[in-house]
This record gives structure tokens, C-alpha cells and sequence, in this order.
């Protein structure tokens, strides 16, 4: 195990891979000397040179469908955005190309590549630099999504994804990137998707969160720990494929569910997580309704107060928290 | 450039083929025995087989909506491309795909499309694979006038000429996006001279004369193989049926259609064969007889084969 940040576990993990696979390859705008937007890929130009560590033009539609044209004919790309508000430009790549080449064509084609998107608010950048888009992807039959929250996570999800056959897309939380943590160091430890991570167990209430939203939650969890609150926190990791059972299974023991999201609530996906409770048999165990704490149904403000007000404050979860215990 | 006869035969084969599919389609759908909706080629058949004629085995292809000349160019079986049209478990997409959707990515042809504009990025990505791994091989991509109006024809070009990809970029201008002319969609007369915006060249040509078709694609396609970057080609041609099988033919003139009838891309190769002495008129028949069997028993094997199983649904949303 070794101490490194989010950004420096992802860099590691794409490292790792394209050192045991010659086919897999990194696009992306400013990837090269200049290390991507958030420092990602900071140095990989160096070991691996610009025909792996590919600089393409601003062009996110034709960076996401040269992706999908290099994988099926036997490349394993890696393509990284600078901001994942851009992928709309890419969409038809992603959405009509990629996600259905498989499927359309008879179930003879892999289409192995990874759509990283450093996605969130809490930057200022305002509207088009903050969103967190993941909803979409997962309402595309055919994409896998996944939302590491830890470094360790992010490295062993991100690898998965890259040995992954099928187009997946990786929500990185930007603020994440500088947070530390311990990470694995075996280059064989992969995280499998669809497999949830309990990041706290406790008996009173279930909380399912992901993303950026996880050590927020925790920080919560750890105080109300103090007052006699057991918190059951649970990150799903990957939201498709998504692991119910380690959902159901909670909910039926806490018989209270919070689910905590930075993306807005309205056809957010909390709504497809509150919605397998209900139709499963933990609604049976439910003690009250379910309750979803999302951004506000606006485009993110630029300035401070507006931005952190646009998503869900600890002070909001632990108001939450404090209602469901009738406290 | 010298053509072999059986070349310019099997060319000659896979045009009537194409029109004969087509002529048939067109009549299943028309007494609604066909489900969905299709897009035909009649009218096309130089630009869209000569090129891929001209192609190497291993040469990669993507296509478009108006793309069973692509696929019987490419050599795919007419009674897997026939059965895929009627949705049945033996069409080359498992009845999942249809018209839009034909694909073998054994013979390099790695899918036609239902977006317009769609192919220009896979197709350099395709590129992209070949150069990376120095296979020789080169990518034909087909698009129509139309989508060269489209965002991703300008952003995929560009990217092709800045990493010096091998990729053909073959327009066949047919004049029409659906009922709107080019004279209303773009200010230019000829499509190729995009090509100066990335400073690569570019060829403009008879796309209803398969001869020129076939030598200019070879020409291309070695410029191409010789690392030298994208090269474009309109071949202009013309659509003779209607956009699909809704088309109710309003926006045109039956004389335009008329004059367009008179340049037969079939005819005038018939003719070019048999005033050269590369075949005699017996010979060509024979083909055509061959093909019209060979189209027979394609509905056949179609109207006989089975439809997907329902548990084939969500087979292969992922690998």
C-alpha cells in the first residue's frame, strides 16, 4: 500500500496497463506536455511518447468516434475530457456509435474503450464546467458507468475499466483529485465492476452515495457516530452495472434509506436507486418514505455561495439524518 | 491502369446484383412485406461497388444509411444482407440491425449507419488502428452529400490530415439530402474542395462510370497505403428512386430523372464490355440470369429462415 492522490491513482493505473498492453492508447486534448487539464496524465508523454499519449484537436466528436473506429478494430482505447460537460459535442459517438455497435451489428463486435470525465461543481467555473452529467449514461443500454469516490477505488475501477469489452464511462469528481489516500500497489488489483463498497457499517440508517459526495457523507456519519447515530454508508461504485443486493440488503436491515447525490434531482439517478428499493422486498422494511438529498434543478451558479448551495451540504444530510431518527 | 476481365465481370456482377436486391426491396415494401424502412441505391451502383472493388482484402469500410451497394460491394452473402431486411436470425446482424444496420467485420466492412455523418470519426479511428499498428491497410469511408454539411465531416477530416491517417473519404454526391438540393444546403458546387481546407487532395468524378470509379479509387487507395495522409473523392451520381420508402418524389422533375436514366451506370458498363470485346453479350446475360437466381434465392432463404428467438432480445447489449 502507498499513500498517493485520486489523480496520481488514476495516472498509475493507466500506466500500469499500457506497460502490460501495447493496443491500449490515450486521446484527449492537452494530454502530452501540458498533462491535462487537471494534471492527470502529467508525465506519461515521457514514458510511453505522443503516438500513445495522443494530443488530438478540439474535436470531441471526432475523438469519441475515432475511439469507437480504433476499438473495433483491435485498439483499446483510453480517451480523456478536459471537462465532462464537453461530452455533449461527443454524444452521437458515445450514445448512437459506440454504446450500440455491438448490439446493432449482431453481437459480433467488442468495443473496448474508456470515456474519462472529470465531472462536478466547486471549482467556479459555472454552467458548463460543473456538471454532473452521469444520469444520461446510465439511461444507455450498452455503456457501463462508474464514480470511484477514493483513490484506491479509482485505481482498481479505472483498470477494470480499461480490461472491460465494453465502452465505459468513468465520472471523476474533480475535487477528488488532490485528496490522499492508500492505494494498492499490485498491479493485478483490479476492483470488479458492479461490486458496492460498504464505507461504513452501521444499523440505523442506510445512506447510498457515490462520487464526490462519499467523504462528505462520511464526515457526517463519523459525527453523528458521536451521538449515538449508526450510519450504514454505502458507495456503489459503479452505477451500471449496479450491485443491489448490497443496497436491499441494508435497507432491510436499517429500514430507513438516504440517498445523497451532487447531480440534480429531477431524473437524477437517485430516483433509479430509490425506485429498486421500493420495488424490492426491503420496501417491505421500510420504516418511513426514502429520501433523496441532489443538487437544486439548476445550471451551477458561478459565484461561492450560489455554487455550494446548488449541492447537498453536510448540514443538509445531517438535518436528514436527524428526521428520519426523530431527533 | 489495365482492369482485368474477371475484375470488371465480378464489378459488372455486384452492380446488377445491387439492382436487382433493390428493384426487389423497393416491391417488398411497396406491398408491405417489409418491415421498417430502407434506403436504395438504384442509380449508384458504379460509385458504391467499383470503389470497394478497388479495395485489398483486409481494406476497411464504413458506410451509411443508403448502403447495400457498401455491404454487396464489400462481398457480403445477398441472402444475409436479404434475410437481415426481413429481420430474420440468419441476416448478417441477426435481425437486429436491418437496412441501416449491416455489418461483417470479418471482410472489413464495419458497419453502415443510421446517423448521418456518423462514420466519418469511426472511420478514422479504423484508420488510426492501421497506422498504429502498420498493417498496410487503409479505411473507405462513404458519405452523401448531405453529411458533409455535418459538424463531425469537418472535425474527422481535419484530424485524418493532421495525423496523416489512411483513409479514402468517398463521397457519393447523389444531389439531394433528402428532398433538399445541394444548391440549397451548401454554397458550393462541388464538394471536394473542402479538401483545401485541410490541404489534402482530392478527386471529382463520374461516379455512373465504374471504370473511373475503380481506377480512381485504386489511385487513392495507394496514395493512402503510402502513408501520405486522407484523400477525398466525390463521385457524382444520381438518386433514381425516392430518399426511402416514403418519398413521394415532389421536390423533382421527371425530366431530371429522365436525363439521369440516360448515364445507367449498368447499361454503360454493359455497353463498355461489349464494345471492347471483354465480353459478349451472351456472357453478359448469363450473368444477369446468374444474378437474378441468385437475388431468388435470396428471398427464399430469407422468407424461410427463422426469426430471432425473443431470448435474443438482451443478448449482446454487452460483450
Amino acid at each position: 500500500m502507498k499513500e498517493m492522490t485520486y489523480a496520481e491513482a488514476i495516472r498509475l493505473a493507466m500506466a500500469e496497463e499500457m506497460r502490460r498492453d501495447r493496443d491500449i492508447f490515450l486521446m484527449g486534448e492537452d494530454i502530452g506536455i501540458y498533462g491535462g487539464t487537471f494534471g492527470v496524465t502529467k508525465g506519461m508523454i515521457d514514458e510511453f511518447g505522443e503516438d500513445r499519449i495522443k494530443d488530438a484537436p478540439i474535436s470531441e466528436a471526432a475523438i469519441v468516434g475515432a475511439a469507437a473506429g480504433s476499438a473495433v478494430t483491435g485498439m483499446r482505447p483510453i480517451v480523456e475530457f478536459p471537462f465532462s460537460d464537453f461530452i455533449t459535442i461527443g454524444m452521437d459517438a458515445l450514445v448512437n456509435q459506440a454504446a450500440k455497435m455491438r448490439y446493432m451489428f449482431g453481437g459480433k463486435e467488442k468495443v473496448p474503450m474508456v470515456v474519462r470525465l472529470p465531472s462536478g461543481c466547486g471549482t467556479g467555473a459555472a454552467a458548463q464546467h460543473s456538471q454532473s452529467l452521469e444520469a444520461w449514461f446510465c439511461h444507455v443500454p450498452g455503456l457501463k458507468v462508474v464514480v470511484p469516490s477514493t483513490p484506491k477505488d479509482a485505481k482498481g475501477l479505472l483498470k477494470a475499466s480499461i480490461r472491460d469489452d465494453n465502452p465505459v464511462v468513468v465520472v471523476e469528481s474533480k475535487l477528488l483529485y488532490k485528496t490522499k489516500g492508500m492505494v494498492e500497489e499490485d498491479p493485478e488489483f483490479i476492483i470488479p465492476l458492479g461490486k458496492a463498497d460498504i464505507k461504513k457499517q452501521g444499523s440505523d440508517v442506510t445512506i447510498i452515495t457515490y462520487g464526490r459526495m462519499v467523504p462528505r457523507v462520511l464526515r457526517v456519519a463519523q459525527e453523528v457516530e458521536k451521538e449515538g447515530i449508526h450510519i450504514e454508508v454505502i458507495d456503489p461504485r459503479t452505477l451500471v452495472p449496479l450491485d443491489k443486493e448490497t443496497i436491499i440488503k441494508s435497507v432491510m436491515k436499517t429500514g430507513k434509506a438516504i440517498v445523497v447525490h451532487e447531480a440534480v434531482k429531477t431524473g437524477g439517478y437517485g430516483g433509479e436507486i430509490a425506485a429498486l428499493i421500493a420495488e424490492s422486498d426491503a420496501f417491505n422494511y421500510l420504516e418511513m418514505p426514502i429520501i433523496r438529498i441532489a443538487g437544486k434543478d439548476v445550471p451551477i451558479p458561478h459565484n461561492i455561495d450560489l455554487e455550494n448551495a446548488a449541492v447537498p451540504s453536510e448540514d443538509e444530510i445531517r438535518q436528514n439524518i436527524y428526521k428520519v431518527m426523530n431527533r | 491502369m489495365d482492369i482485368s476481365k474477371e475484375v470488371l465481370l465480378e464489378i459488372y456482377t455486384r452492380m446488377i446484383s445491387t439492382r436487382v436486391f433493390s428493384e426487389r426491396v423497393n416491391e417488398f415494401f411497396i406491398k408491405g412485406l417489409m418491415h421498417g424502412t430502407t434506403h436504395l441505391s438504384v442509380g449508384e451502383e458504379a460509385s458504391g461497388i467499383a470503389s470497394c472493388m478497388a479495395l485489398d482484402k483486409g481494406d476497411f469500410t464504413t458506410s451509411n444509411h443508403r448502403g447495400h451497394s457498401h455491404a454487396i460491394g464489400r462481398g457480403i452473402e445477398v441472402n444475409k444482407i436479404m434475410a437481415e431486411l426481413f429481420g430474420k436470425a440468419t441476416g448478417c446482424s441477426n435481425g437486429k440491425g436491418g437496412s441501416m444496420h449491416i455489418a461483417d467485420f470479418d471482410r472489413g466492412h464495419i458497419g453502415s449507419n443510421g446517423v448521418v455523418g456518423g462514420g466519418f470519426a469511426i472511420a478514422t479511428g479504423a484508420a488510426l488502428t492501421q497506422k498504429m499498428k502498420n498493417t498496410g491497410k487503409i479505411v473507405l469511408c462513404f458519405f452523401g452529400d448531405g453529411a458533409s454539411n455535418e459538424g463531425s465531416f469537418h472535425e474527422s477530416i481535419n484530424m485524418a490530415s493532421v495525423w496523416k491517417l489512411p483513409v479514402i473519404f468517398f463521397c457519393e454526391n447523389n444531389l439531394y439530402g433528402v428532398s433538399t438540393p445541394t444548391s440549397k444546403s451548401m454554397n458550393i458546387k462541388d464538394i471536394a474542395i473542402r479538401a483545401k481546407s485541410y490541404d489534402i487532395p482530392s478527386y471529382i468524378i463520374d461516379g455512373n462510370d465504374a471504370i473511373e470509379v475503380y481506377k480512381t479509387t485504386k489511385e487513392a487507395a495507394d496514395y493512402c497505403r503510402g502513408g501520405k495522409g486522407p484523400i477525398i473523392i466525390e463521385s457524382k451520381t444520381y438518386r433514381i428512386l425516392g430518399h426511402s420508402k416514403s418519398d413521394k418524389n415532389e421536390y423533382r422533375n421527371i425530366d431530371e430523372i429522365e436525363k439521369w436514366k440516360k448515364k445507367d451506370p449498368i447499361e454503360r458498363l454493359k455497353k463498355y464490355l461489349i464494345k471492347n470485346g471483354i465480353a459478349e453479350e451472351g456472357e453478359v446475360a448469363k450473368i444477369d440470369e446468374g444474378v437474378m437466381r441468385d437475388i431468388d434465392l435470396a428471398v427464399e432463404f430469407a422468407k424461410n429462415s427463422p426469426n430471432p428467438s425473443l431470448d435474443t432480445l438482451t443478448q449482446d447489449v454487452y460483450a
